[in-house]
């Protein structure tokens, strides 16, 4: 293999099989007399992509796409039914913090024990110690056993380990998502270590920013197949597009389309479609709507998810006591969100129009307009900067 | 850091090559010893006695046996606690070693399926911890040893590295076996147990082998059938290594007073195992690649 790529994933393809009845037991299968009937299921069709060394490899797309699988089949996890996968280097998989974390032992017991298994030696582990302590912010309760921490303390003990090993090719598994805010920018910082000294990283995710923030490359997926791949910018509108398409949702169902939501723009301050903002910075949602059918006072709803598909956000042109009257053929309605108030992360936009009764559904797009909150990872928050010059 | 290597990975199970294997495994050393000392520290966490229970485990044993046999169905062997504990050590090593290597894959589920690291490991940790709980054990019959003023070293002692290394030889053959089936079949884990009473019992443990060899026991073809239990085998000498230096009558009750006779037959049960092991390896390896996606 030469020198030009760190993983090579040439034509993978995985099925897994899905057994109705599996037989886990003798018994059955020998009453059965032949091969239980199986369900063939492919998480993954063809994907192919080569990531030089020392690059970031995002790894984007809906859940059940086939993103982890496709992440055990490079960390030596899983087998590709088809095709091959090549690396070269040491790997370390964070497929989930402090997995083989044992809840009997104490948190300094499981570094140790974790830290061998991701690939560290004693003496390595020993040198590390304090820091790995020290990153997850533990100190009083390393010699806690672990069923004792909170799921926070697990999840930073669980990545100041990772972190620490020293792996040729890092794959990381949605794991920064979990965690404070505070200690997510830690683990970003840390990242971006990792990448300066030269470590090849797969990285999946749901939150677009931290691909663009991040990755000089990326791979969508969809339904185990390659969408995109390449260019991020490239593959970042392509899952958007897919996000848009997949319209799921009771309320969606039920919507009579009387009033139809024709478009969708997320706007900065500065009236630029842009769907990233800062904490704090504002954030405008321009809907336009189109009436098949005259219908009097309808209210149009915005909401907001966040990844754990909880609200976080909801307002109506109702309660915001604006009406709309008597609604024939097109019109824009634009909800200026003055400050938005959310930590860092991926949200999703809901908008949705009802009659006043709350009786009829109209058109509900449910979390269909993904946005970030971002903060600039090295430099805190993102300050607005105009420059003027004088000519004195 | 280690020097940089190419891994290729297709849908062809790998195939074994046990020195490069074995070269493998040696290099993750520190994990097997970690999961080793999980285990322990995990089984006597949150319990008062700790590693005491260890020993214990014997010594209750001991006196449920003793009783048994010395007030229900009276024997006549000399020194019996020394004589059971000298082949029901042994025994324990063999039947935790091989049902905690069958159920190794899957109580280390959430490992396979989170990390990848040569899953030979999970049950090898199993049977070095079983070891070590062996260890502890044979302190309690020193103990006794001591107690009853028999010697400690005597001719037959050397017979007891040779022993205890073929029985660890025979537990991983057997269990990477039983290991890679009960992923699959579940039921394997309760086979497993079944089979481990019918083998204690056709075991010379808690009943003299003479019993059984003697002119009032099995005819010739079940003496053969009987002495072609590796495990029959393994226990004799262990029973010669530590018992046999107690007393005449306690060597007598043994099969062959010399040393050659265990001698050659731990080789034998050695020759077996490694051609036992050289399928279950086999089969273990190849399969290893599928354990995450069954579990």
């Amino acid at each position: 293999m030469d020198g030009q790529r760190a993983i090579a994933v040439e034509d993978v393809s995985k099925r897994f099989r899905l057994y109705h009845e599996r037989p886990s037991s003798l018994k059955e299968r020998v009453l059965r007399f032949r091969r239980p009937r199986a369900e063939e299921f492919w998480a993954l069709r063809d994907v192919g992509f080569e990531v030089p060394p020392g690059k970031t490899w995002g790894l984007v797309g809906p859940n059940g796409s086939g993103k982890t699988t496709l992440l055990k089949i490079i960390g030596g996890i899983l087998r590709p039914t088809h095709g091959t996968v090549t690396t070269r280097g040491r790997i370390a998989a964070l497929l989930e913090l402090g997995a083989g974390f044992h809840p009997e032992l104490t948190g300094r017991e499981n570094v140790y024990l974790n830290a061998s298994i991701l690939g560290l030696s004693k003496q390595e582990t020993d040198r590390y110690f304090d820091d790995i302590v020290a990153f997850a912010e533990i100190e009083d309760f390393i010699d806690n056993q672990v069923k004792f921490y909170s799921s926070g303390m697990f999840v930073r003990l669980g990545f100041a380990v990772a972190v620490h090993v020293d792996p040729e090719i890092l794959l990381i598994d949605e794991v920064l998502a979990v965690g404070d805010e505070g200690f997510q920018k830690k683990c970003l910082d840390r990242v971006g270590e990792m990448q300066k000294e030269g470590r090849t990283i797969v990285f999946v995710t749901h939150a677009m920013a931290f691909v663009q923030q991040i990755c000089d490359s990326a791979t969508l997926l969809d339904s185990g197949r390659m969408r995109a791949s390449g260019d991020t910018e490239q593959v970042i509108r392509e899952f958007r597009a897919v996000m848009a398409r997949r319209r799921t949702g009771l309320t969606e169902e039920a919507a009579t389309r009387e009033v139809e939501i024709a478009d969708v723009d997320l706007l900065d301050g500065k009236g630029r479609p842009n769907s990233m903002v800062a904490p704090g910075q504002s954030l405008s949602v321009q809907i336009e709507l189109h009436a098949n059918r005259p219908v009097d006072d309808p209210i149009v709803v915005v909401g907001i998810h966040n990844v754990r598909d909880e609200w976080v956000f909801t307002s109506d042109t109702e309660r915001l006591e604006v009406k709309l009257g008597r609604l024939e053929g097109k019109l824009r309605v634009t909800f200026d969100l003055k400050a938005i108030p959310l930590l860092e992360g991926q949200y999703f936009l809901t908008i949705g129009v009802r009659d006043r009764a709350n009786e009829v559904v109209y058109d509900w797009h449910n979390r269909q307009y993904p946005f970030d909150v971002i903060r600039n990872v090295k430099g805190g928050l993102v300050i607005p900067v105009d420059v003027r010059t004088e000519r004195l | 850091m280690s020097a940089t290597e190419t891994v290729v990975r297709t849908n062809d199970p790998p195939r074994l090559r046990p020195f490069k294997r074995l070269a493998e495994l040696w290099r993750n050393r520190e994990i097997l010893g970690n999961l080793a000392r999980k285990e322990l520290r995990v089984r006597y966490k949150s319990t008062v006695l700790g590693v005491a229970w260890s020993m214990l485990n014997p010594l209750l044993y001991l006196v449920v046996f003793y009783v048994v046999f010395t007030f229900f169905l009276p024997n006549a062997i000399p020194d019996f606690p020394i004589y059971l504990l000298s082949g029901l050590l042994p025994w324990t090593l063999f039947s935790s070693g091989l049902s905690g290597a069958t159920t190794s894959i899957l109580s280390g589920g959430n490992l396979v399926t989170k990390v990848a690291f040569p899953h030979e490991l999970l049950p090898l940790a199993t049977v070095r911890a079983q070891t070590v709980n062996f260890g502890f054990q044979l302190i309690v019959l020193v103990g006794f040893l001591i107690a009853f003023g028999h010697p400690l070293f005597h001719r037959g002692v050397i017979l007891l590295p040779l022993a205890l290394g073929v029985l660890l030889l025979f537990i991983v053959a057997l269990g990477f076996a039983t290991a890679t089936w009960n992923v699959r079949y579940r039921d394997t884990g309760h086979l497993v147990e079944l089979a481990l009473l019918m083998w204690f019992w056709s075991t010379p443990i808690v009943y003299p082998a003479a019993t059984v060899l003697g002119p009032d026991g099995l005819g010739s073809l079940g003496r053969t059938l009987y002495l072609l239990n590796p495990l029959t085998n393994v226990v004799l000498a262990f029973q010669r290594g530590i018992y046999g230096g107690t007393s005449e009558e306690g060597l007598d009750l043994l099969p062959a007073p010399g040393l050659r006779w265990y001698g050659f037959r731990l080789l034998a049960v050695g020759a077996v195992s490694l051609g036992i092991l050289a399928l279950s390896w086999r089969l273990f390896y190849r399969r290893s690649g599928d354990f995450a996606e069954e579990l």
